[in-house]
């Protein structure tokens, strides 16, 4: 049991201008569940940490107070817990039972309590598997899961949660979800940052908005906030419940085929499928994880040899995985999920420049294309940023500007809405709606559902993958 | 996905069974003083003494072939290098290669720094076939009071190295998805390798800082001292290892110089 304590708190890291979070005044009383809301940039991640203790004293000004139970939120270490976005950075052991025990053996649980603890937290969160179950043969889903019970044994008075399901698939995020559900005690005061917020809401009591300049904007019952505030949120890129989008689909019927796969097939990773991707015509592929929704999409995008079956595309007599990329990058253009991975260059003007230049356009042509993307994609005020230093909404939309600078017929992109805020969600979907209409074709394998409802021409769902093989978790 | 060093052996046979800490020092102090002498006699004895040790760690010759297969590389290199550049030329002359003649001294230089990598690098090789990388980090904690910092902290990064492979994967595609290819060239080959890693790098520092947040917010940091959930034992068995593995070295050495076979790499 934990009660939290701001009054008039900010933080500004060092060497920013801006702060960070500032005037925020805040009561979390005993057992309370609070959704922190706000644009991108309100300072929600920063908050959190605030609290988690993880915010060193010399690593940024702080002004006001921020206290849990009366304590200094350095002091207050052992009372909070705070689980992250990406269970790959969170799981410290090779074995899932160690994993959970690392917490434990930190904070000096008697060893002979500890394996009690281990097998108690596992089993609310609803982990499967035996103990000794290797920690990276876990899905997405069930590493975050592990994650939540190393974090839970310590038994917070305090769980904080930084976008828990932010980097997992629908099943995955529902898994979380049903784990908070089943494994917390009532006791618990829980704080939870979540863009997904029609999910999020059945977790939560209390809805907190911050505003972006500082200090909160509105707070009290979901219900209340929602009829209030619903409107400004939602434009503000928050995924208000009951906010949807009308159809984007095609006037024209679809044109050429582009490519076409026939019965093509990567060993251990798809099996065979069939598949064209027109011009003029979005073309959706969906199915679980593991079906191989990746690796078609590399397959199409010219990235990968098929193991069996064939790849046609552009009348070209040589399969696309063996052309050059320089003409590769000129027919079809790939997104990746993760738009890190794309970027080669510092600046974001030279990350656009690159395409056409390696494909031979002249400067004054480069200059042009780079314009115009930076103003199609509202980039220009970063036209000097490092690309790495971009926030998720500009990444993903810096990523689609360099596979567009090119101008490829087709774009390929893996999961482009993944994690993004509403409202680079609603400019990506728009954009692509465009081109497709200017005679694209778009590839897109996703597991959004409104991203299918709203745009897709044509949806191809790719099969189960095989079950998984492995024992359960015998209980005793 | 697999770690690279998983190990790959009997875990129940005698040695193997050995405290991690234990054997790394076996194995130290076996291998270690064979580095003194530039003969063909010692090492040859402690490779023998090794390989029939071999059984009692659950090791089969082909894993350790497998494993020990890199060797055949430096081994490979050792014997141009010293057909190369030998100085000593004595012996009688087997064949000339071109200007190098290639005598039974040179070949004996060649054989004596060839065993002498197998016999030194053998033993680390049986250790980390023979030990989980958990156990290992958990009895230099708790039996070499290595400090969990540093212990912990390497067990966890050495769980992040698969992913390394997976995104090279990626960097790679997607440099080619830019249009960014070397084609034949090595010179645009060699910049391409060396901006994808550069990438990897960046990549693999960010993941680094993230992992080690997540796990001082979990009190690694908490100063409190650590309890041990899983126990490592330092037992008179493995006392009796260490001090074997050294009179074994001993022996060997003292015999090598009794028989006249010594040669100090110094002096």
């Amino acid at each position: 049991m934990s009660e939290v304590q701001l009054r008039g708190f900010g933080w500004r890291h060092a060497g920013r201008r801006a702060w960070a979070v500032r005037d925020l005044d805040l009561h979390v009383r005993h057992g309370e569940r609070v959704l922190l809301l706000g644009p991108s940039g309100a300072g929600k991640s920063t908050l959190l940490a605030a609290l988690a203790g993880l915010l060193p004293s010399d690593s940024g000004q702080s002004e006001g107070s921020i206290e849990i139970d009366g304590l200094d939120p350095a002091k207050a270490r052992d009372k909070v817990g705070i689980l992250f976005q990406d269970p790959q950075t969170q799981l410290v052991m090779a074995r899932s039972g160690d994993d959970v025990a690392f917490g434990c053996e930190n904070r000096g649980v008697p060893a002979s309590e500890i394996w009690t603890r281990v097998s108690d937290v596992l089993d609310r969160v609803g982990f499967r598997y035996p103990i000794n179950r290797s920690t990276a043969a876990l899905s997405g889903g069930e590493a975050q899961r592990l994650a939540l019970a190393g974090v839970l044994a310590l038994r917070p008075g305090l769980l904080l949660l930084d976008e828990p399901t932010a980097n997992l698939d629908p099943p995955g995020a529902a898994l979380i979800r049903e784990s908070l559900t089943e494994a917390m005690s009532p006791e618990t005061t829980m704080i939870i940052v979540e863009h997904r917020v029609t999910e999020a809401l059945p977790l939560v009591d209390r809805v907190v908005v911050l505003e972006p300049g500082g200090g909160v904007r509105a707070d009290g019952s979901p219900e209340v906030i929602f009829a209030a505030y619903g409107d400004k949120l939602a434009s503000e890129g928050v995924w208000v419940p009951g906010f949807s989008f009308p159809p984007l689909k095609a006037t024209a019927t679809a044109t050429s085929d582009l490519v076409r796969a026939e019965h093509a097939s990567v060993r251990n990773r798809l099996r065979p499928v069939s598949i064209t991707a027109r011009g003029g015509e979005v073309l959706a592929v969906t199915g679980p994880n593991g079906a191989g929704k990746s690796t078609l999409a590399l397959l199409l995008g010219g990235l990968l040899a098929p193991t069996s079956g064939r790849i046609e595309a552009f009348g070209d007599k040589r399969p696309p995985h063996r052309w050059r990329a320089a003409t590769l990058t000129q027919r079809i253009g790939s997104v990746f999920q993760n738009p890190e991975h794309q970027f080669v260059t510092g600046r974001v003007a030279d990350e656009l420049a690159l395409g056409p230049r390696r494909v031979g356009k002249s400067s004054a042509e480069v200059r042009d294309i780079v314009g115009e993307l930076l103003r199609r994609l509202r980039l220009e005020k970063l036209a000097e940023a490092n690309p790495y230093t971009l926030s998720g909404g500009e990444a993903r939309r810096l990523s689609v500007a360099t596979a567009l600078a090119t101008a490829p017929r087709l774009l390929v992109l893996d999961e482009p809405t993944f994690g993004q805020d509403r409202r680079t969600w609603q400019e990506l979907v728009s954009l692509l709606a465009e081109l497709r209409d200017a005679g694209h074709g778009i590839v897109a394998v996703t597991h959004d559902e409104a991203f299918v409802r709203t745009l897709a021409d044509r949806t191809v769902p790719l099969g189960e993958p095989e079950p998984d093989p492995l024992p359960r978790r015998v209980r005793p | 996905m697999t770690l690279a060093l998983e190990p790959l052996a009997d875990p129940s046979a005698p040695l193997a069974r050995r405290n991690p800490v234990a054997k790394l020092g076996a194995a130290l102090l076996f291998s270690v003083p064979l580095i003194a002498t530039v003969d063909v006699f010692t090492p040859a004895v402690a490779l023998v003494l090794e390989l029939i040790l071999l059984p009692f760690f659950g090791v089969r010759f082909r894993t350790l072939a497998v494993r020990a297969a890199p060797l055949l590389l430096a081994a490979a290199g050792v014997l141009v290098s010293v057909t190369l550049f030998a100085a000593e030329r004595s012996g009688d002359l087997l064949f000339s290669a071109g200007p190098f003649d290639v005598t039974t001294g040179v070949l004996a230089t060649a054989t004596a720094l060839i065993l002498r990598i197998f016999a030194v690098a053998l033993p680390g090789i049986v250790v980390f076939a023979t030990t989980d990388p958990t156990d290992l980090a958990d009895a230099l904690v708790q039996n070499a009071k290595a400090p969990a910092r540093f212990a912990i902290g390497a067990l966890a990064a050495f769980r992040l190295l698969p992913l390394l492979t997976e995104e090279w994967r990626a960097l790679s595609l997607a440099r080619r998805a830019r249009g960014i290819d070397a084609g034949r060239n090595p010179v645009a080959k060699l910049r391409l390798f060396a901006s994808t890693a550069f990438a990897l790098l960046v990549g693999a520092l960010r993941r680094g800082v993230r992992l080690a947040v997540a796990m001082d917010a979990r009190g690694f940091d908490s100063g409190v001292p650590r309890t041990y959930a899983r126990r490592q034992h330092f037992t008179g068995a493995d006392t009796v290892l260490v001090v074997a593995a050294g009179l074994a070295s001993a022996t060997i050495l003292v015999l090598s110089v009794v028989l006249g076979f010594f040669r100090p790499v110094v002096g």
